[in-house]
C-alpha cells in the first residue's frame, strides 16, 4: 500500500517536471506571430493563456514547496502543505457547530484544528471535504488525509481501514421521550429490556445494545439520526442508544419531549466507544497524527477542548 | 439448431446447395459468437485483476471470510423480505384489479369512481417509492396512533401496496383495453349484463394477456421490499448495511445481491417463458 502511495507521488513530481518543461519551452520558443490573426492562431492563443496560468500555478506551488518546513507530515498529505480533512454531510452538533467545520467551532472541528496546528499547518491550510461513511471505507484513492465523524474504533473495522489513537471516549446514553418515562420506564436494566429500541444502523450502537441491554424485542434500525428521531416521534420506538453528546443534543433540541434517561459510562462496556480518525489503510500520516494526539492529550489541550464544547456531558444519571 | 430436414448433419453430399450454404452460415455465426464471447470473458478475467486497485476491491467486495461470516445472518434477514412480499402481493393484486375496474366504469353516475382511479394511478405512479414509504411510514403513525397500529411494518407495507397497485391497475387496464369491443357487443347480444360481460368475457382474457407484465411487476416488488428498511424493519438490505458498518466491508451487500438474484433470476426466466408461450398462442 505504502509502495503504491510513493509511486503516485513519483507520478505527481513527474507531472510537475513536465509542466515546468512545457513552461520553459513556451518562454523559449513562442509560436510564430503571424499565426495570431488566423483561426488557428486564436486557438493557440487560448491554449497559451491556459498554459501560462498553469505555469503560474506550478511556479507558486514550487515556491510553496521550497518553503515547506521540516514537520513530520511533510510530503505525506494529499496536497502539499494542505491538510484535507473529511467530515460528515451534514456534520452534526455538538461535533461541528452549524455544519461549518471551517469555523473551528464544535468538538471535532476544534480538535481538527488543534491537530493541524500540532502538525504544523496554519488554520487556512486546512481544507474540509464531506464524505459519507460508505465513501470513507470504499476501496480506492481517498480525497481526504483523514476522516473525522465519530468513527468508533473496532478491531473488525481496523482490518479494512486505519484508525488514529482515540480522541474521545464516549459513554453511551439512552434517548427516550417524556411519554415513555411517564408510562413507567426507569433507568434500570430491567425496565430498559422491555422497551422497543431503535438505533442508527451505521453505528456501533447495535452491538452495544445487544451487549449491555439485550432487549426482548428486536431493535428497529435506521439509516441516520434523523430517521431514528422520526421513528421516536411517531412512537414506533421507545428508546434509542447514542453516544452521550449526540443524545444530549437530540434530547434537548430535536426530539419533542425528548428525555435523556441515563448513560452507560465507557468503563461499563468491554469495548468502550472510542472515536478515532479514519485513514486509508497504510497511510503513513497516521503516525504523525498519533504523535499529535498524544501531545494534545498530555498537554491537557484535548481535555480543555472537551470542557469547552462537551461540558454538558457531565451530570447525566448513570444506569445501574 | 437442429436441421429442419431429415438429412443428418455433416453428411454434406446429401444436402441441397441451399442447405449446405445455410449450414456454413450457421457454423460461421456460431464460431463468431463463441469467439467473441470468449474474448470478452478473457478480457474481463485477465484485465480486471490487472487494475491497480483490484486487490483492494477484492478485499472489500469479494472477501470470502466476511461472506462466510455474514451470509447465514443475511439469509435469516431475507425471511423478513419474503414475509413482507407474501402479505403485500395478494393485496396488491386485489387493489390493482379494483382500481382497473374503476377506470373502466361506463355509467355516468359512477364517474367519480373513474376520476378517482385516474387520479390514484397518476399520483402513485408519479411518486418515487421511497418517498411514499417515508411519508406514510413515518407520517401516518406520527398522527398519534396507538401500538400496534403505528407499526412500520403495517404502514410501510401499505406504502408498497399503494404504489404497486397503481402499476398493476394500469397493466390490467391495458389488458382490458386489448379485448376487442366486438366481444362486449357479442356478450350483450347474448343477454349478459355489463357486470357479467366483464366477469365472464373480458377479465378472463384480459388477465391472461397481461400475466407476464404483472409477473415483472412482482419481481420488481420483491426488490423494492428492501426499501422498507428505511423506516426500521431489519430486512436483508439493512442487515447487510449493519454488517458493512461493523466490518467496514462491502461484501455483505454482495451476499445480499446473491440472495436476491437466486430468487429473481428464476422468476424472470419464468416470466419470459410465459411471455413466449403467449406470443406463440397469439400468432
Amino acid at each position: 500500500m505504502s509502495l503504491r502511495l510513493r509511486k503516485s507521488r513519483a507520478g505527481l513530481s513527474l507531472t510537475h517536471g513536465f509542466v515546468q518543461m512545457l513552461c520553459w519551452s513556451l518562454d523559449k520558443f513562442p509560436p510564430p506571430s503571424n499565426l495570431w490573426t488566423t483561426q488557428q492562431g486564436r486557438t493557440i492563443r487560448q491554449m497559451k493563456t491556459v498554459i501560462t496560468s498553469a505555469c503560474l500555478l506550478a511556479a507558486t506551488s514550487s515556491v510553496a514547496l521550497a518553503a515547506g518546513h521540516g514537520s513530520c507530515a511533510d510530503g505525506l498529505t494529499l496536497e502539499e502543505n494542505v491538510l484535507t480533512i473529511a467530515t460528515g454531510n451534514p456534520a452534526y452538533y455538538p461535533w461541528v457547530l452549524n455544519d461549518a467545520p471551517e469555523s473551528g467551532e464544535g468538538y471535532e472541528a476544534a480538535v481538527a484544528y488543534a491537530i493541524a496546528e500540532e502538525l504544523g499547518f496554519e488554520a487556512d491550510a486546512v481544507k474540509w471535504v464531506r464524505t459519507s461513511f460508505d465513501e470513507a471505507i470504499q476501496p480506492g484513492a481517498k480525497d481526504f488525509d483523514f476522516n473525522m465523524q465519530q468513527y468508533s474504533i473496532t478491531p473488525e473495522r481496523e482490518q479494512m481501514v486505519d484508525f488514529s489513537l482515540p480522541y474521545y471516549t464516549s459513554a453511551m446514553a439512552v434517548l427516550t421521550t417524556k411519554g415513555v418515562v411517564d408510562a413507567g420506564a426507569t433507568a434500570t436494566l430491567d425496565s430498559l429490556k422491555g422497551l422497543v429500541w431503535g438505533a442508527d444502523a451505521n453505528t456501533t450502537a447495535l452491538p452495544m445494545l445487544t451487549e449491555i441491554v439485550a432487549p426482548e424485542k428486536d431493535p428497529l434500525l435506521y439509516g441516520d439520526n434523523t430517521d431514528v428521531t422520526a421513528a421516536m416521534q411517531a412512537n414506533q420506538i421507545d428508546a434509542a442508544l447514542f453516544d452521550l453528546p449526540t443524545a444530549l443534543y437530540l434530547s434537548a433540541v430535536v426530539v419533542e419531549g425528548g428525555v435523556l434517561l441515563g448513560q452507560f459510562p465507557a468503563e461499563r462496556s468491554e469495548n468502550p466507544d472510542q472515536f478515532g480518525l479514519l485513514f486509508e489503510e497504510g497511510n503513513p500520516l497516521r503516525d504523525c497524527v498519533n504523535t499529535a494526539i498524544t501531545a494534545l492529550t498530555e498537554s491537557g489541550k484535548l481535555a480543555e477542548i472537551e470542557a469547552t464544547w462537551l461540558q454538558e456531558a457531565t451530570g447525566v444519571p448513570v444506569i445501574e | 439448431m437442429t436441421d429442419q430436414t431429415s438429412v443428418p448433419r455433416g453428411s454434406a453430399p446429401g444436402l441441397t446447395r441451399r442447405q449446405a450454404y445455410e449450414q456454413r452460415l450457421r457454423r460461421r455465426s456460431n464460431t463468431l459468437a463463441a469467439g467473441s464471447t470468449l474474448a470478452v470473458v478473457l478480457a474481463v478475467v485477465v484485465l480486471v485483476p490487472l487494475a491497480p486497485g483490484w486487490d483492494a476491491v477484492k478485499r472489500s467486495f469479494f472477501n470470502g471470510q466476511v461472506f462466510a461470516k455474514t451470509f447465514p445472518g443475511l439469509l435469516d434477514a431475507f425471511l423478513m423480505n419474503v414475509a413482507i412480499f407474501l402479505w403485500c402481493a395478494p393485496i396488491i393484486a386485489i387493489l390493482g384489479l379494483v382500481i382497473a375496474l374503476f377506470r373502466d366504469v361506463r355509467s355516468p353516475a359512477l364517474y367519480p369512481l373513474r376520476l378517482f382511479g385516474a387520479i390514484y394511478t397518476d399520483v402513485f405512479r408519479g411518486l418515487p417509492v421511497i418517498l411514499v414509504i417515508y411519508l406514510i411510514g413515518f407520517g401516518v403513525p406520527g398522527l398519534g396512533l396507538p401500538r400496534p397500529w403505528n407499526s412500520p411494518y403495517v404502514w410501510g407495507s401499505l406504502a408498497l401496496i399503494l404504489v404497486y397497485a397503481a402499476y398493476v391497475a394500469e397493466v390490467i387496464r391495458s389488458g382490458i383495453d386489448s379485448i376487442h369491443h366486438s366481444q362486449r357487443a357479442a356478450a350483450a347480444s347474448l343477454g349478459l349484463s355489463d357486470g357479467e360481460t366483464m366477469r365472464y368475457v373480458v377479465l378472463p382474457q384480459a388477465i391472461r394477456n397481461v400475466a407476464p407484465a404483472n409477473m415483472n411487476l412482482f419481481i420488481a416488488l420483491q426488490k423494492d421490499v428492501a426499501l422498507l428498511s428505511f423506516i426500521g424493519p431489519v430486512e436483508v438490505f439493512r442487515q447487510a448495511g449493519v454488517y458493512k458498518s461493523l466490518l467496514a466491508n462491502f461484501t455483505p451487500y454482495v451476499g445480499a445481491a446473491v440472495i436476491f438474484l437466486a430468487l429473481t433470476i428464476p422468476a424472470t426466466r419464468y416470466a419470459d417463458y410465459l411471455m413466449n408461450k403467449q406470443r406463440r398462442r397469439q400468432s
